[in-house]
């Protein structure tokens, strides 16, 4: 994108015209701003339908639903933040708050928000959004990575369908999936276009954990045997075996469907919402089904980065915006918005509810997984965006791919990620 | 130069590859438009559908409101082009018929803000902007816009000014003619081409534009449609793809078509001037 120099000269003249600032949004009622990531048409509906219901029945704090867009939302939370413009109430990532509640943008909610809620939610999804002392979002929806399978394949080939209460193990995976693969057919086609979250988070089900926090609170990379146990699987189906689609590597997750629906692989890994693309595109009569991810030592456990709701430092009426949130999360809303968006509550009440205990379209198997998700293991680590970008994700391609072996893939992640690390610890 | 037959058999062939090279993307588009949800998925996609719908219009329509989208898309684009060309014809003028230090140093201004880092500018912007308060309006977007847009236009605008033989203006002045005389009844018409192709640029640049709109338009009902478009993709980059398509396609169009209005003069304003004559 270009910039020009003419503009910064504008912005100087104009910021030494000393306007005056803006005032408050009050006019004698309460206007609370909501911006909302929800992009799915139901998931719209849904929270659009809450805040009409909220706007009912609290004539004194209303709320008006801003559409914010995932694309660059980072970019533009952070301008907003600098400009004293941010949305009073904001929807996003837990790995995208690190950065803002360390810089003081958003509100601590601790003393804000009420028991109910607070208990409701699992300690293990309060983690993804405590910063230091102060907990600066509420995690609402979550979504694990499951296997979508063609369920007519798995069950002429006669392998044992996995369920969350006895999985596959990481090594009887690789073994069914070379069973299927064969005569231009694969048992597995990894989506690996973002292959770090992919690989940290599952390795978390073999005891991963890579990043090492010191006594001193410093972290470093560590590339231990657990942490192995994922890549060199994923290495050995791709370059050894053949049972893993070479070509899938640097794809997205939705470009894998067509090769799917058409016979070509018998499972893919994919976050759970996916579910819904897999409704909406498979062929008429297309048998499938949810599987759970692969078990290790560390049992079904795997990462996530759940969607959160936020209130801004600079909003004036964080109590009232508190409560907003409190009525969004309430039990039966909950469910409403993982409905709509195809993911899993976090709070235990909602993720009781039949709706999301249903065997149709794998939401049994999603919800018996819930217990087991935990914090991705670099959502506190500082510097873990730049060690993603510049060391682990051309690492990992380039494992993956066969271009370097083990030996060098840890080289680099510890070698070359904890002089990345150093350089935010000092 | 003649050139053989089989040479421009061979010449006629590339640019043909190169044509369908650069209509693809617009025609998978157009095909995915109109493409309903199964036929996304298949592993042997088709040029044309084979069972056309409307769905995904109907659906774009439906969740997101485009029409008004393309609306204040219109106004922003349309507004910039015209302070953007009102502001850069006299500048540039001075430019390109002043060889001044001054002159030379807005140019040399020009060319070093084209590699500028974008990302510097937009937070200071928006505080300006906010204290200007002129967030989220739509005339706030219109003077980005217009910053954005100068340089190039400054540049381009320039061109077609050394273009116009400075022998007609002084035979204008010869013949009697004032400054502001010969600016408008000779210098004027010559540079009304450029002016136009100036315009167009600025228009299409703003059309285009998402991350200042973005950043600026807060509420829903002042969004531009490029920032509209991404309501159609989700997390990690999911899309729903035939909305997205449907509504791609339909903000394309005025882009496209404007663009087979200005494309040669275009290249006409930027190299004018390149050889001596």
């Amino acid at each position: 994108m270009r910039a020009r120099l003419p503009a910064l000269a504008l912005v100087l003249l104009l910021l030494l015209a000393g306007c005056s600032s803006g005032g408050t949004r009050d006019d004698g009622r309460i206007t609370l701003r909501f911006q909302s990531l929800a992009w799915q048409e139901e998931s719209v509906e849904a929270n659009k339908a809450l805040v009409k219901e909220w706007n009912a029945t609290h004539p004194d704090i209303r709320v008006e639903y801003v559409q914010g867009s995932w694309d660059s939302v980072h970019d533009q939370l952070l301008t907003a933040f600098e400009g004293g413009e941010a949305p009073d109430i904001i929807h996003d990532a837990s790995d995208d708050l690190a950065d803002f509640a360390y810089g003081g943008y958003l509100a601590d909610l601790t003393d804000l928000l009420p028991a109910r809620l607070k208990s409701d939610i699992p300690r293990r999804s309060w983690e993804t959004t405590t910063f230091g002392d102060g907990v600066y979002g509420v995690p609402f929806l979550q979504e694990p990575r499951v296997l979508i399978a063609n369920a007519k394949w798995l069950r002429q080939s006669g392998v044992r369908i996995p369920t969350p209460e006895k999985p596959w193990s990481w090594a009887e995976f690789r073994r069914i999936t070379e069973r299927l693969s064969g005569r231009g057919k694969y048992g597995i086609a990894w989506p690996l276009k973002e292959p770090v979250s992919a690989t940290l988070n599952l390795s978390l089900s073999t005891g991963g954990q890579l990043f090492h926090r010191g006594a001193n609170g410093k972290v470093t990379v560590r590339f231990g045997e657990a942490d192995q146990v994922v890549p060199r699987t994923i290495h050995a189906q791709a370059g050894t075996d053949g049972s893993a689609s070479p070509t899938t590597l640097g794809s997205g997750g939705s470009d894998t469907l067509p090769g799917f629906f058409g016979g070509r692989y018998a499972m893919v890994p994919l976050g759970f919402s996916y579910r819904q693309q897999i409704v909406q595109q498979a062929p008429k009569g297309f048998d499938w089904q949810v599987l759970p991810a692969p078990a290790g030592a560390g049992g079904l456990t795997q990462g996530v980065s759940p969607q959160t709701l936020s209130v801004a430092e600079d909003c004036p009426h964080k109590k009232e915006a508190a409560a907003f949130i409190d009525f969004l999360l309430r039990p039966p809303n909950m469910v409403r918005l993982a409905l709509g968006d195809w993911m899993l509550p976090t709070g235990r009440q909602a993720l009781s509810d039949p709706a999301l205990r249903t065997s149709e379209h794998g939401w049994a198997t999603g919800t018996a997984l819930a217990e087991h998700l935990r914090p991705a293991p670099a959502q506190t680590v500082r510097g873990y965006p730049e060690w993603k970008d510049k060391v682990a994700t051309p690492a990992l391609q380039e494992y993956y791919s066969g271009a370097i072996g083990l030996g060098a893939l840890r080289e680099r992640l510890e070698e070359d990620g904890n002089l990345v690390l150093a350089r935010y610890q000092r | 130069m003649r050139t053989s037959a089989p040479a421009r058999v061979g010449q006629y062939t590339a640019l043909l590859a190169y044509l369908v090279f650069l209509a693809f993307p617009f025609l998978w588009l157009l095909s995915t438009a109109f493409k309903p949800p199964r036929e996304l998925g298949s592993l042997h996609p088709t040029w044309i559908p084979k069972d056309p719908t409307l769905d995904n219009f109907r659906q774009a329509f439906d969740e997101q409101p485009l029409l008004h989208a393309a609306l204040n898309s219109l106004v922003a684009a349309l507004a910039a082009a015209v302070v953007a060309v009102l502001i850069a014809t006299p500048m540039a003028y001075v430019v390109a018929r002043r060889r001044t230090r001054l002159a030379k140093a807005v140019t040399g201004w020009v060319v070093v803000s084209q590699a500028f880092p974008f990302v510097l500018l937009i937070i200071p912007l928006f505080l300006v902007l906010k204290n200007l308060r002129m967030i989220n309006s739509v005339p706030g977007l219109v003077l980005v816009y217009v910053v954005w847009a100068l340089p190039f236009a400054l540049w381009m605008l320039a061109g077609y000014v050394r273009a116009v033989p400075p022998e007609l203006e002084e035979a204008a002045a010869v013949d009697g003619a004032g400054r502001v005389r010969t600016l408008v009844s000779v210098t004027a018409p010559l540079l009304a081409p450029g002016i136009v192709a100036t315009g167009l640029f600025a228009f299409i640049t703003a059309w285009n534009e998402f991350f200042f709109a973005l950043v600026l338009l807060k509420t829903p009902e002042k969004q531009t449609l490029p920032v509209v478009l991404t309501h159609f993709i989700g997390a990690e980059g999911v899309a729903d793809l035939g909305p997205l398509a449907a509504a791609a396609f339909l903000a394309t169009l005025p882009s496209l078509v404007v663009f087979a209005i200005i494309q040669r003069r275009i290249t006409g304003g930027m190299l004018t001037g390149a050889v001596k004559s």
